[in-house]
């Protein structure tokens, strides 16, 4: 047994010893201890250094607020993390912990040196210095600075754990599960409601776990507790362990976070580390009780000092004494308990020394049965001992004077400063608070969501008091729900609900301003930071905790909120309401960031989407090029070809003969109803009145400020259905687009919309070849310049599959889009392709999309347009129907801007060395002016591997439409090149090859 | 009020910190300013300072419903950048980035501005073709910025993942070595002091419920919860509340108001070296002095003035986070909150005059109003002493919503600010 184990004690498992390594050293614990329960065991207290001063530490507290003590945690490779509490993390066989922050060791840390100058390190010190000479900053403070900083290292190796996430729905969700929460779920749990009990201990029980002398029922709290766990679990009551609360969001929506495999000594194969559940709960009750505030004196900071319920927290829950010889400093009745229950233990307890000048006549005789002295009306000044508290200066307080002091040796200084409601999950759904004089604290007291707050957490002290308004509160949400509640009856005994004061810093007969009466311990925030911040201006309490840093810290100011304000509002000479309190944020406590990605690594980060035909192209040795989510086939390279060779090849082969490409990716609507054809002529620039069925027709597509926002080509099938197309990127905007029009400026439109891209699979062949390879193949239309010319649509068969097809083209060449349903694409694929061997069918990828297109002076939205191109701009006035009524972007088409002088046209570049442009490179007319250059426009599009003979590019350029044939430069680093504006059409000007049969 | 030295800070210690004063004092309104500035932001506190420091205009009051430095100023990622595309953008942000650079001895004000860095990561060809256009043109403007291989991008951010498999690999960056961080708290106390140092009042808590106006049309002054305040000059700083405000004057703005969501993790020691964007995956991250990973994320999907924000947005930030550096993911996050962002069609500001003689706006900053700070507020200053833009803030007018020159960064690069 280890030196402060005590026998019977505890929820530990005495049978089942652990070992694991701190700082390299073994030490034995048992099943159900915590790091920290395990080291105080042994004697340990010193456990961190603080960030700041780096003064030794050891735990302040029993649980997740823990300031302290926070060590590095590692499993093996790649499972290390930093900053974990000791004071919640579980041992298990072979953990290795380390501390943190200190250098060389936790005992001897050099950095302590700050400690010494603590004077110069006051709040806000870095403002006002550091600032000469300035070059210095950078270089030499700053990297000082942040090296000084900081609490653990990061992990440096990647994590192989897997992190789930999950969605659930429930009636009522209860997070806490002491006895508060356990009443809650209670009264619910009837009437065939879903109750779900959230708690982050590793088991439930709440206060209850350090409280085994209260009688409930005429039972023991433990028999209790564990009989109401069977009744809760045969009522179908979820009671989720080991899982946070960690944020409250809209509509009722809260976050949990379940640490699945944290505490285990072997991984089960399959399963995540930790899981994120995503609840959407009808009723909310937020029974998350109450934490102890410390005491705020000079040296409150050293190890072995620490809350007197988190001391009673680890004696009766772990079996633990911190200390053989303790002190108890409070202000409030609950930290005599805590006393009574170490000596209890054996403990031999040196005083209670308590600031106040009467207490209940019970407690004083309890404390006098058991030969404990008392201290009233006593004041705390200082302790001493370097790595472990030896003893406590303490001294009489008469009004306002302070007496002599004296030490009282002790191993360990117990101290309660009174309760704090938490409120956290409540602030976080903008619920308000008022100010409580009598408790000192905020309470809650309206919220916005669902939600009823219980127990502690609403300043309700005392085991019976949580049970009653526990049952209360969960009756009255299963009155709102609509259903029967439970009515139970509880009958406490041995309750020790208390009373206290609450303070400021305590007073002293020393100098205040050399106090080192911490408030926030992790930050080394001191009461006199809070008052030099005041004394410098910061009068709310965001701009104090901003200039301290005081409630920063990794526990999010659960231990130093309420102080800081406090001490904050006797510095100013206000009320703390008129002070305010900061605002609490998700999550509760920190969050692994794994768990917030859950399935979302890798591969699944975001979906990739594939056509039907991505396997063939996979099969055939495609590159592939991320489009958005998408992936296509970027080209096809044979054996030994490099991307260059490829393109060349696949632009050769299809203006040669017949190429076939990949389109199932362009989103496409189907725009159906009576007014379709009022609704596409008020979507898009184009007519489409006169448009005939079995016809399509380009569309452009502009914001309401006049620039293009998307085409494609659209076809008429019939009266009434319009199938759309769109380009890849903009097929979801695209619809939300249509859909805001309509629903919120048309609602008189019959008009239905659908997203049909993953619909279809879409098949381009282009060539000379293209309809002689097709003919075969298709079902219900000759392949004719008469029965079918170019841009017409119809639905037909398609090597016996339905099918729609397009006469269109995006290369210049003869074109056809066979649109099957989308299962069909493959097979579609395979036909062709088979069919088309005797034409040496090539199969192309985007990229000689892109070049054919270019040659031809198609454009791509978004690339050779930006948001800022009109459809003039662009060379397409010919696509705005001049008569129309109205359009969207008409109006902003018509602003003196949009119809200016000297916008940036798109026109066609020619080098004249014959150089290949680089895309984004950007334009000007006088090549010999100095930096910064006027610059008239820039590369959009330019390619070197298409079937011209030679480089070409596309390019937005000032007043280009009027400029064709003067030379503009474009300046590289190394070079200037010079081009020649031409127009952006630079193969088959005269459109001779769209045409089938013309013999080219 | 003490100047701000490594001597007063010795002597100060050695007095037990008893004799600093307060950097800006508590003032009741006079019944009368030269000019009042609605909003004590980054923005609204530096246009004072300005007016008061380089105009000479001295009478001048900062009027904020809250406190100093509460709204956007301290709550955004710290991003300092100026590798914008179009000419009035990247010359707007370069004169902010060059007041940057002496911010701290200026103010007397250790602001920590950080010349770490920015790089802004390119995952597919489109990302290239505009980080390429980007860097052409800032070469061309005098402005630093530098395209790097993915080799490259990993020596200068190590715990960058540039691994080919990677749903987005990377496929390389444009970096701004003169980019980086300041410290946010401390650009606002530092304007405050400074401007109260030259006379300037700040008055907080204190909403401006209405704008006045003459007869003639002209300003008259600002109606707040302690009474009218008259000034022939009024100029409005108030971010998201903007548009409330200028209501009131009857001018109404173009502005939609957004959640936006950032979050820091635990602090470690030294880590990340720089600033990393990456608009593919929509996330950005650096880290503070203290050793926390600041991450950004997107706009909220819709409007909105709660400063809550949802989980969702916050799982797929933090999911790209972690996809682009694999080794963050056993970090923990250890606080998320959202401020509310006013954007401009356009996604540019409006620095400029208005209908209404004497009312001055400053607003639609969007995402990327940190890092404009002192340029914004210079700028500003300029404007409202002289009834005039300065030649720097002359295209962000109100006006080019109605003539369509719209200077829209997110358009041309769909970058976030």
């Amino acid at each position: 047994m280890s030196l402060y184990r005590v026998a019977g004690k505890g929820r530990v498992t005495t049978a089942k010893p652990v070992s694991f390594s701190f700082d390299g050293r073994t030490y034995k614990g048992l099943e159900g201890d915590t790091v920290a329960s395990a080291l105080l065991a042994n004697g340990v207290h010193l456990m961190g250094r603080s960030f700041k001063y780096h003064r030794p530490r050891g735990p302040v507290a029993a649980g997740s607020e823990e300031p302290n003590a926070l060590i590095g945690t590692r499993r093996g490779p790649g499972r290390f993390e930093p900053n974990t509490r000791a004071t919640v993390q579980e041992i298990w066989d072979g953990l290795q912990v380390t501390s943190q922050n200190k250098y060389p060791s936790l005992k001897f840390d050099i950095g302590a040196v700050n400690d010494a100058a603590y004077m110069l390190f006051s709040a806000g010190f870095y403002y006002k210095t550091f600032m000469w000479p300035k070059s210095f900053w950078h270089k030499v403070y700053e990297p000082f600075i942040r090296a000084a900083a900081g609490l653990g290292v990061s992990p440096t190796e990647e994590d192989p754990d897997t992190y789930a996430s999950r969605n659930m729905h429930c009636d009522l969700l209860i997070v806490g599960a002491g006895p508060t929460g356990l009443a809650a779920a209670r009264a619910a749990a009837m009437d065939g409601l879903k109750v779900v009990v959230v708690d982050e201990n590793p088991e439930a029980g709440g206060s209850l776990l350090s409280e085994p002398q209260v009688q409930i029922n005429g039972q023991s709290a433990w028999d209790w507790l564990s009989g109401e766990l069977d009744a809760l679990q045969e009522l179908g009551v979820k009671v989720m362990t080991r899982t946070t609360a960690i944020g409250y969001y809209h509509q009722n929506m809260i976050g949990l976070c379940e640490k699945v495999t944290d505490h285990l000594a072997v991984l089960p194969e399959d399963t995540p580390r930790e899981r994120m559940w995503r609840v959407r709960a009808k009723q909310v009750v937020l029974a998350q009780g109450a934490l102890e505030k410390p005491l705020v004196f000079n040296g409150n900071d050293r190890p072995g000092v620490m809350l007197a319920g988190s001391a009673q927290t680890y004696l009766n829950r772990y079996g633990v004494l911190v200390g053989k010889q303790p002190v108890i400093l409070t202000s409030h009745d609950s930290a005599w308990h805590a006393a009574f229950d170490l000596h209890d233990a054996g403990a031999k307890v040196q005083a209670i020394v308590d600031t106040r000048d009467s207490v209940n006549e019970a407690l004083q005789k309890e404390a006098r049965d058991r030969g404990i002295p008392v201290k009233l009306s006593h004041t705390a000044t200082g302790t001493s001992g370097r790595l472990r508290v030896k003893s406590l200066r303490v001294n009489p307080v008469s009004g306002a004077t302070v007496g002599a002091g004296y030490n009282i040796a002790c191993d360990a200084v117990l101290m309660s400063g009174g309760w704090t409601p938490s409120l956290h999950l409540f602030s976080h759904t903008k619920g308000s608070l008022a100010w409580d004089d009598d408790r000192t604290t905020f309470l809650p007291k309206e919220t916005p969501e669902d939600c009823v707050i219980a127990g502690a957490s609403r300043g309700l002290w005392g085991v019976a008091a949580a049970l009653m308004d526990g049952a209360e509160k969960g009756r009255a949400v299963v009155a709102a729900l609509g259903k029967k509640a439970n009515v139970q009856d509880y009958s406490v005994e041995v309750d020790r609900a208390g009373s206290g004061v609450s303070h400021k810093e305590l007073p002293t007969d020393q100098n205040p301003g050399k106090a080192k009466a911490f408030i926030d311990f992790q930050n080394d925030v001191t009461a006199k930071d809070v008052r030099l911040a005041v004394r410098e201006g910061m009068r709310s309490i965001e701009h104090v905790k901003r200039y301290t840093t005081t409630g920063m810290a990794t526990d999010q100011g659960k231990m130093s909120n309420i102080n800081g304000l406090n001490i904050a509002a006797d510095a100013l000479g206000k009320k703390q309401p008129e002070v305010g309190l900061t605002t609490f944020r998700p999550p509760y406590t920190p969050t692994t960031f794994g768990a917030f990605a859950g399935y979302h690594r890798g591969d699944h980060f975001e979906v990739v989407r594939k056509t039907q035909i991505d396997s063939w192209a996979e099969e055939n040795g495609a590159v592939f090029e991320p489009v958005g989510q998408w992936r296509r086939a970027w080209y096809f390279p044979k054996s030994g070809e490099d991307m260059d060779a490829a393109v060349r090849r696949e632009c050769a082969a299809t203006r040669a003969s017949v190429g076939i490409f990949d389109a199932s990716t362009l989103g496409k609507i189907e725009v159906v109803g009576p007014d379709a054809v009022e609704f596409m002529n008020r979507m898009y620039t184009n007519p489409w009145t006169k448009l005939a069925p079995g016809r399509c027709r380009y569309g452009l597509l502009l914001g309401d400020d006049g620039y293009i926002r998307d085409d494609g080509v659209i076809g008429r099938l019939s009266q009434d259905r319009f199938h759309v197309t769109t380009t890849t990127g903009g097929a979801a905007r695209v619809l939300n687009m249509m859909e805001d029009y309509l629903q919120t400026e048309w609602p008189e439109l019959n008009v239905w919309l659908t997203s049909t891209s993953e619909q279809w699979s879409t098949i381009a062949l282009n060539g000379p070849n293209a309809a002689k390879l097709l003919q075969p193949l298709v079902d219900g239309v000759e392949l004719t310049e008469e029965a079918f010319p170019h841009m017409s649509c119809i639905e037909c068969t398609v090597a016996g599959l339905p099918a729609r097809l397009f006469r269109v083209s995006f290369t210049g060449e003869i074109g056809f889009e066979v649109n099957v349903p989308a299962p069909y694409g493959r097979q579609l694929w395979e036909a062709l392709w088979d069919a088309g061997q005797q034409y040496d069918i090539t199969a192309y990828g985007t990229e000689t999309m892109h070049v054919l297109r270019a040659e031809k002076g198609y454009i791509i939205v978004g690339q050779d347009t930006d948001g800022t191109v009109t459809p003039y701009d662009a060379g397409m006035g010919w696509a705005v129907g001049k008569k129309k009524p109205d359009f969207v972007g008409m109006r902003g088409l018509a602003r003196p801007d949009l119809v200016a002088e000297g916008r940036k046209h798109l026109v066609g570049l020619l080098t004249e060395d014959h150089s290949k442009l680089e895309e984004g490179a950007q334009i000007v007319f006088d090549k010999n002016q100095p930096i910064p250059m006027t610059m008239v426009g820039h590369v959009t599009s330019s390619y070197d591997v298409g079937t011209t003979g030679r480089p070409i590019a596309l390019a937005l350029v000032e007043g280009g439409h009027d400029k064709v044939g003067d030379t503009v430069y474009i300046p590289m680093p190394d070079r200037t090149i010079a081009a020649k504006i031409t127009d952006t059409v630079f193969y088959d000007p005269e459109n001779n090859r769209l045409k089938i049969g013309s013999g080219v | 009020m003490t100047r701000f030295n490594a001597f007063s800070l010795l002597k100060n210690a050695l007095s037990g910190n008893k004799n600093w004063t307060e950097q800006w004092p508590e003032v009741e309104p006079k019944s009368s300013y030269d000019v009042i500035i609605v909003g004590a932001g980054g923005h609204g506190l530096g246009a004072a300072y300005y007016l008061a420091k380089e105009h000479g205009i001295t009478n001048v009051a900062v009027i904020d419903k809250g406190w100093l430095g509460g709204g956007n100023t301290g709550r955004n990622t710290t991003i300092i950048r100026s590798n914008y595309l179009y000419d009035e953008s990247a010359r707007l942000y370069d004169h902010a980035v060059d007041l940057w650079e002496d911010l701290s001895q200026d103010l007397n004000y250790n602001v920590m501005y950080s010349r770490r860095g920015v790089l802004m990561l390119a995952h597919n060809v489109h990302d290239v073709q505009s980080f390429k256009r980007h860097i052409h043109a800032n070469r061309l403007n005098g402005v630093d910025n530098r395209w790097l291989t993915p080799e490259e991008c990993k020596e200068y951010c190590p715990p960058l993942s540039i691994s080919k498999n990677a749903r987005y690999p990377v496929m390389g960056g444009a970096l701004q070595e003169r980019a980086g961080t300041a410290r946010h708290d401390a650009v606002a106390w530092g304007y405050a002091r400074g401007a109260a140092m030259r006379g300037v009042d700040i008055i907080q808590n204190c909403p401006v419920t209405a704008i006045r106006r003459n007869a003639d049309g002209s300003v008259a002054g600002v109606e707040t919860a302690k009474g009218f305040i008259k000034a022939n000059k009024v100029g409005v700083s108030a971010a998201g509340h903007t548009s409330v405000v200028m209501q009131t004057a009857d001018v109404r703005l173009p502005l939609e108001s957004y959640p936006l969501q950032a979050l820091v993790s635990e602090p470690v020691k030294p880590i990340f070296p720089c600033v990393v964007m990456s608009n593919a995956v929509h996330a950005y991250i650096s880290q503070s002095d203290k050793g926390e990973l600041v991450i950004g994320s997107g706009t909220d999907q819709y409007t909105s003035y709660s400063q809550r924000g949802g989980l969702p947005l916050i799982e797929h930030t933090v999911a790209a986070i972690t996809e682009i550096f694999p080794i963050f993911n056993r970090m923990r996050m250890l606080r998320k909150w959202g401020g509310i962002v006013d954007v401009t069609p356009d996604r540019s500001a409006i620095i400029s005059k208005t209908p209404v003689d004497g009312l001055y706006v400053n607003c639609g900053w969007g995402t990327g109003g940190f890092k404009a700070t002192p340029g914004s507020a210079h700028t500003f200053a300029w404007t409202i002493a002289k009834n005039e833009p300065h030649p720097i803030n002359a295209p962000f007018t109100m006006e080019r919503f109605r003539t369509g020159r719209l200077i829209d960064e997110a358009a041309a690069a769909a970058v976030a600010h």
